[in-house]
């Protein structure tokens, strides 16, 4: 049991026993465990209701198409977006990719830049060097502050005429740190740029509702929510996607096809070229379910509480630095920390043979490791089925490192 | 315990004190190392002269294991000529190489006979992920002697 009632007991994963141990996983920012929910939702489809989508009328092609559109309809619901608006991708990294090429290659140009921070996931950042290549645009990044956060002005007073497009994390897979995106977003439109979200960590975590966020697009992933792996969300606001391009040709997205060029289906069908991962759709409609069940106000509480308890404990420990906030002002669920005698890989190793499960490495993001000055960090991240538990037992490996490591 | 053979007192003492940490004049031979999903780092000097290795010095960042792999290493090879050099190198890829156990001539209950200190190592075997980390140093020398 945690303050979310007994959401352990539906997930089967969490009876294993790890190197002989309790398992402790905290790496949920990487990719979260999945509920009976989902896994059942998807058996479901695969068992008794499957053809592919949008191909024919008959029943089990319809039944599966039906499931598919009104897991769009459950997402759409549950970020408040506008009907039409909800694009399934492969990832957030499709997602950011699509974004990033259709609006690139269709409007920048020699002068043009594109604005986004040094705390990005690679996802948000090397699509846009690879855009800036093939068009002359260039890309400068926001730093952040001493306290491991993006202060509003350090992004809005780097915006002027030549800032076409702005793309920044709603919350740091690293830091946990979340910029505060409205205000961004207001800048930017205020110069007439795009403002894109990665929100890969923002909607697994905490409530998004995207009117008021104020952006032009959202990019998500289904694995970290609780939803199967292969399948991604990008929201864009519907004008914008009208006057989008697809990058991607193929069946499905087309209105017809002659020998002599195509034209496109409407939104968002234009972006889904080809067979669409729609059991993993319909497995992410269930996982939103779930999550909408508990309230993400709530979720976000969850996170939050362990996040405090987790820097509470961590910082007993001499010699370990948390990369991040202090405190849990503006701040999700994944905590990094590095301790200088002992490297992020020997205490991962070691924590596994304790059972905790954490993320040691450079996380995709080596821009900020660079600007950390730090080689990698480990990392502990929270999700729903989290307990303080898995906090005591991390704790108590780091103590099992710290001795073997003579510190 | 697992652990206890994985971190062993000399690979922790070559981990805190690495050793031909210094900078090398006239290098005739150089090449880094990286572990891009890691970051581990390995960066090589090495003089060469006559066939025989008669300086090296290692620099770079990263793991227990492969920072004390290249420290060993340094140690094992100075002054050893080339051919000495490659038997090693052979001979600690074969320790490494969790599926060739029993070919070559390998005592599988002690891979690392004969490789003195870098027996040590032997330990990472038990944890298949760690051993990219153990070869990096290796790799990254035949590389920079050009085989
Ligand atoms: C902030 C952030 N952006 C982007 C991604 C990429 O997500 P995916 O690998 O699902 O495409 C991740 C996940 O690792 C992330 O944490």
């Amino acid at each position: 049991m945690n303050d979310l009632g007994n959401v352990r007991a539906d997930f089967p994963i969490l009876e294993r026993k790890i190197n002989g141990k309790r398992l402790a996983f905290l790496d949920s920012a990487a990719s979260s465990q999945k509920p009976v929910q989902v896994l059942d939702a998807m058996d479901r489809v695969y068992r008794t209701r499957y053809a592919n989508v949008h191909r024919g009328a008959y029943t089990l092609s319809q039944e599966a198409t039906d499931d598919y559109e009104a897991a769009r309809r459950k997402v759409t619901r549950f970020i408040n977006a506008d009907d039409d608006e909800i694009i399934f991708t492969r990832s957030t990294t499709s997602a950011l990719n699509m974004v990033a090429y259709s609006l690139g290659l269709n409007g920048l140009g020699e002068g043009d830049r594109i604005l986004t921070t040094v705390m990005e996931h690679h996802a948000n950042i090397v699509p846009w060097q690879m855009v800036a290549r093939y068009t002359g645009a260039e890309v400068i990044y926001a730093d952040i502050d001493s306290g491991h956060r993006v202060a509003t002005e350090a992004v809005t007073e780097m915006i002027d005429e030549r800032v076409k497009i702005v793309s920044i994390s709603g919350m740091s897979n690293v830091l946990g740190s979340m910029p505060a995106i409205s205000e961004i977003a207001a800048a930017a439109h205020a110069a007439g740029a795009v403002m894109i979200v990665d929100a890969a960590q923002l909607v697994p975590h905490a409530p998004v509702d995207v009117k008021a966020l104020g952006a032009d697009f959202l990019a998500f992933s289904s694995h970290k929510m609780l939803g199967p792996t292969g399948v991604g969300v990008l929201w864009g606001r519907r004008d914008r996607l009208e006057e989008m391009e697809p990058i991607e040709g193929g069946g499905e997205m087309i209105s017809d096809v002659t020998l002599d060029g195509s034209t496109w289906a409407p939104v968002p069908h234009k972006f889904e070229a080809g067979t669409p991962p729609f059991v993993e759709a319909i497995g992410l409609g269930a996982a939103v379910d779930y999550l909408s069940e508990l309230g993400m106000d709530r979720v976000f509480a969850h996170d939050r509480e362990l996040t405090a308890y987790a820097l509470d404990r961590l910082g007993e420990i001499p010699d370990l630095y948390v990369q991040g906030p202090a405190d849990v002002h503006n701040r999700g669920g994944a905590v990094s920390f590095s301790m200088p005698d002992i490297h992020a890989h020997d205490l991962a190793t070691i924590l596994d043979q304790e059972g905790v499960q954490v993320r040691a490495g450079h996380h995709c993001a080596k821009p900020l490791m660079r600007r950390l000055d730090v080689p990698a960090t480990a990392r502990a991240s929270f999700y729903i089925y989290s307990v303080r538990e898995d906090v005591d037992a991390l704790i108590d490996a780091i103590h099992v490192a710290r001795k073997i490591f003579g510190v | 315990m697992a652990l206890e053979e994985l971190y062993r007192e000399v690979i922790l003492d070559h981990y805190r004190n690495p050793r031909n940490r210094v900078e090398l004049d006239a290098p005739t031979a150089h090449a880094d190392g990286n572990n891009p999903l890691c970051g581990d780092e390995v960066h090589l000097d090495l003089i060469v002269a006559d066939g025989i290795v008669t300086d090296i010095a290692v620099t770079g960042q990263g793991c227990s294991i492969s920072q004390s792999s290249a420290s060993m290493m340094s140690d094992a090879i100075k002054g050893k000529t080339l051919a000495d050099v490659n038997d090693l190198t052979a001979k600690f890829k074969a320790m490494m190489d969790i599926d060739a156990n029993g070919d070559a001539g390998i005592d599988p209950d002690r891979p690392g006979a004969m490789l003195g200190d870098l027996e040590a190592l032997q330990g990472v075997r038990k944890f298949p992920v760690r051993i990219k980390c153990a070869n990096l140093a290796w790799t990254t020398l035949q590389e920079a002697l050009g085989n």
